[in-house]
């Protein structure tokens, strides 16, 4: 039954009668010959050409055909190993073929605890990609140092790189890591899925950065209250600005 | 620039001869160039230094190798490490007892259960405690489908690196089926937190012990079929065979433990002798090679799948009914269903939740048969809440040392294969 | 492990051996120790691994543990085992601090006893600073090699960053301090 709902919301362009098939042969005929002309030819071009803009049609090959680099480091590397396992594939998305090199990849899922001895490596392979080049931040760790918030790893790779988008999990199933890619995906093709902010109105909720402090000068206490001021509500119960 | 004696000096016929290279000073310099070691050696002995990784496809993890070659032959090789030190033994003396299970569990991410096991099995020493036998059943069920997940990574990663492709689907298809059943026992595929001081942390959920005969009935056909891939596969025995051999005595010395010990012929198995958990009540044989090289390592980690599969097995028959944790509430958190109507267990619950439980002072070395080799854990208790140490005594950090021991006058591409057959996880190195 | 009076013995025997090597023993949760002074380590390792009878020929760990604030502030834990009998003996040195900024606690190196300790006091050297004399390459291993600084002693502050909540950072600004 529901195949046959299905039918009819896409029906199959079959011809329905002898000569309907008769005139498509020879309009095939006539194609493999170069021979179309006018209504026909009009009529072949619309129904086999798809147009779109080159902007549209660069992020649609892009998203969809993108080399992770393998910066496996810790336990996120697991499972971003089994995202190319049978189960999770990540074949289905144009990603299965992992590239050791950086110059060959385009995209850098960064899986693990990035400790301070391994953040220069990171940076200088992040560097040696070339563009357009994304980067996942996969797990706890890498997008915010995780867990681990003593001396010796880095509390998030955004301190030294930019990175598009964080996949939270510890480590994150392997679902949610191409979640996350499937977000990428969407971001490269030019329509970005909007934050948990636009899509909530949660205003004055950004997390700051610390304050310029007491011996800061003019121009960075200024800068300071000017940022702490977009989002917030005046005082006399205006608009947020 | 290359100067010759002029031809109609009286010159001697050595000088003659002789045809000098100086460098040109327009282009390098007047300052002299510093001549090493290395470049005095004739050009066949010359020593070339790479450095493999830390990014590196083949080596399993950060691992940094600074190797000396002379054309493809190993002369030298030194390990760096430390790429993904995480610090975990510094955090693990500001955390509460039960808040660092979750921490030394993320060491060597392969092999959490063991991690979890062997920092509970030392606190459990230090309060002198008994867990109930379900608890050790299900502790020992879950380290065991654990010891064949390691392996089955390191099967796949392995074989992978060696070029066998497929072998690489295969296994992570059945890592899959593993999980599943992680996941089923404690909601996560890996770093569960199943395993608390005094027992698990719950008991197995209905159906949970018929998917496990399901997977253990059907696991050791997929062992045979992958050892009809590898075992005689021409590629892979040329590869492996009488590369890599250490003698047993010089593993002993390096204090080499595991699968890499029971290949080089010393039949040496914590599981057996450590009589800890049920294992004692248990039936399996510990396999055991014979040469040394990287061949008898791969046939001993699958011969020890098999037996991982029966131990589960037996363990699954012999499961006794009961208690999943210890009893005393001072220790182990009340059932939640009690927390409404007593006020003991909602007291018990606070005390242990906002500050944990005290261990008296003391410290302790429990050790423990890992997938890679003994694991050890030494805590040392002061009498307060949190530990005043904890440090794991990592199998792969210690096998590490035999790296070199291997790869010596060996190939670049044997290298590859050593370090493969190690079986080193990163984790567990840099802690 | 040895029983308390097997323990006694071992003690004993080592007092004879190297007179004042053994300070102490002590025997909990079914676990031996021998406390020995710092200057007499290599020859109470090498008699326990090379007397027939006690035969310790493997070495499982070499790990530090920082006491402060008690004193002796470090000891240097050395767990030993012997594979045909299973018993297995732990040998702790108590290491006293040293006082100067910039002095450190020194100790014998075992490597020539127990091979496998080169790693293990490359690690020991990292985290808590102590120089084991006579080991062929004493470096950093785990920690930058430029780094300052001994992170696992106990006075070693944890590190990380405190976590910004934006209402505490709105009403109690810099509230970590």
């Amino acid at each position: 039954m529901k195949r046959e709902k299905l039918r009819a919301a896409a029906p199959l362009d079959q011809p329905r009668t002898p000569e309907e098939l008769r005139v498509r042969q020879l309009r095939a005929r006539d194609l493999l010959r170069g021979d179309l002309e006018g209504a026909d030819l009009e009529r072949h071009v619309e129904e086999s050409v798809l147009a779109t803009t080159f902007a549209k049609a660069q992020g649609w090959a892009r998203a969809n055909s993108i080399f992770p680099a393998t910066f496996g480091l810790a336990c996120c590397a697991i499972e971003m190993m089994s995202i190319v396992s049978p189960r999770y594939d990540a074949a289905r998305f144009g990603a299965e073929n992992m590239r050791a090199s950086p110059r060959q990849a385009d995209m850098l899922i960064l899986s693990g605890r990035v400790s301070i001895k391994m953040a220069p490596v990171v940076r200088r392979i992040y560097d040696q990609m070339l563009e357009p080049k994304w980067v996942i931040a996969m797990g706890a760790c890498s997008s915010s140092g995780g867990m681990f918030a003593n001396y010796a790893v880095v509390q998030g790779a955004d301190k030294f790189m930019p990175v598009d988008v964080h996949v939270p999990g510890c480590p994150p199933r392997p679902e949610a890591l191409l979640h996350g890619f499937n977000k990428l995906q969407r971001q490269i093709q030019g329509n970005p899925e909007p934050g948990w902010r636009q899509r909530y109105n949660a205003i004055g909720t950004e997390e700051w950065a610390r304050g310029a402090g007491d011996d800061a000068g003019v121009e960075e206490q200024a800068a300071y209250e000017a940022a702490r001021a977009i989002g917030s509500f005046p005082a006399d119960g205006g608009e947020p600005t | 620039m290359v100067r010759v004696s002029a031809v109609g000096d009286r010159d001697t016929v050595a000088d003659r001869e002789t045809l000098e290279r100086t460098a040109d000073e327009r282009l390098v310099g007047t300052t002299a160039i510093e001549r090493t070691g290395a470049e005095d050696l004739e050009p066949a002995e010359e020593l070339l230094t790479i450095n493999m990784g830390p990014h590196h496809p083949a080596t399993h993890g950060v691992l940094r190798l600074v190797v000396n070659l002379q054309g493809e032959v190993v002369k030298d090789l030194r390990p760096v490490m430390g790429y993904v030190h995480t610090g975990i033994e510094k955090s693990c003396e500001d955390k509460a007892y039960w808040k660092v299970i979750p921490f030394v569990e993320r060491m060597d991410y392969l092999s959490y259960f063991f991690q979890m096991e062997a920092f509970c099995g030392a606190v459990e020493r230090l309060l002198e405690m008994e867990i109930p036998p379900r608890a050790k059943y299900l502790r020992v069920i879950h380290m065991e489908l654990n010891r064949i997940h390691s392996h089955l990574v390191w099967l796949g990663t392995s074989a992978l690196d060696l070029g066998a492709m497929s072998m690489f689907f295969y296994c992570f298809r059945d890592r899959d089926k593993i999980l599943d059943l992680f996941e089923m026992s404690s909601g996560q595929r890996m770093h569960t937190r199943y395993f608390q001081v005094g027992g698990v942390f719950e008991d197995i959920p209905l159906g949970f012990e018929r998917n496990l005969r399901a997977f253990c009935a059907e696991m050791p056909s997929r062992i045979d079929q992958y050892a009809a891939i590898l075992d005689r596969n021409e590629i892979f025995l040329n590869r492996t065979r009488d590369v890599g051999i250490v003698s047993r005595e010089r593993l002993l010395e390096l204090g080499v433990t595991g699968p890499l010990l029971r290949a080089a012929g010393e039949p040496w198995d914590l599981r057996k002798v450590g009589h800890y958990l049920c294992y004692d009540e248990l039936d399996f044989k510990i396999p055991v090679g014979t040469v040394g090289d990287g061949y008898d390592r791969y046939r001993v980690r699958m011969a020890e799948m098999r037996e991982s599969v029966r131990i589960v097995e037996q363990a699954l028959d012999g499961l006794p009914e009961g208690p999943w944790i210890a009893d005393d509430r001072k220790i182990v958190l009340p059932p939640r269903d009690e927390l409404s109507t007593s006020m003991e267990a909602l007291i018990h619950h606070f005390k242990l939740v906002t500050e944990g439980f005290r261990v008296p002072p003391g410290e302790v070395y429990y050790p423990i048969e890992g997938p890679r080799g003994e694991l050890g854990c030494f805590v040392v208790a002061d009498g307060s809440a949190k530990p005043a140490r904890v440090h794991f005594r990592d199998p792969s950090f210690v096998n590490l040392q035999a790296l070199r021991d291997m790869c010596l006058d060996g190939y670049l591409a044997d290298l590859i294969q050593n370090l493969a057959m190690l079986d080193p996880i990163l984790g567990g190195i840099d802690r | 492990m040895p029983d308390a009076p097997g323990l006694e013995l071992i003690a004993q025997d080592l007092n004879t051996a190297f007179a004042g090597s053994v300070e102490e023993t002590y025997h909990e949760h079914d676990q031996a120790a021998l406390i020995v002074n710092p200057e007499g380590v290599l020859d109470v390792l090498g008699w326990l691994r090379d007397t027939p009878g006690q035969e310790y020929g493997f070495m499982s760990s070499l790990h530090v543990a920082d006491y402060l604030p008690g004193e002796p502030r470090f000891g240097v834990h050395y767990e030993l085992l012997n594979m045909a009998r299973v018993e297995r003996l732990r040998v702790k040195v108590a290491l006293p601090d040293v006082a100067g900024a910039d002095e450190l606690p020194e100790i014998d190196s075992c490597v020539e006893l127990f091979p496998t300790a080169e790693f293990q006091e490359r690690e020991a050297y990292d985290f808590f600073g102590i120089v084991f004399r006579g080991h062929p390459d004493l470096r950093r291993i785990l920690m930058p090699e430029d780094y300052v600084g001994w992170p696992l002693r106990r006075d070693f502050p944890i590190g990380g960053e405190p976590v910004l909540f934006t209402h505490n950072e709105v009403e109690m600004p810099r509230w970590y301090e």
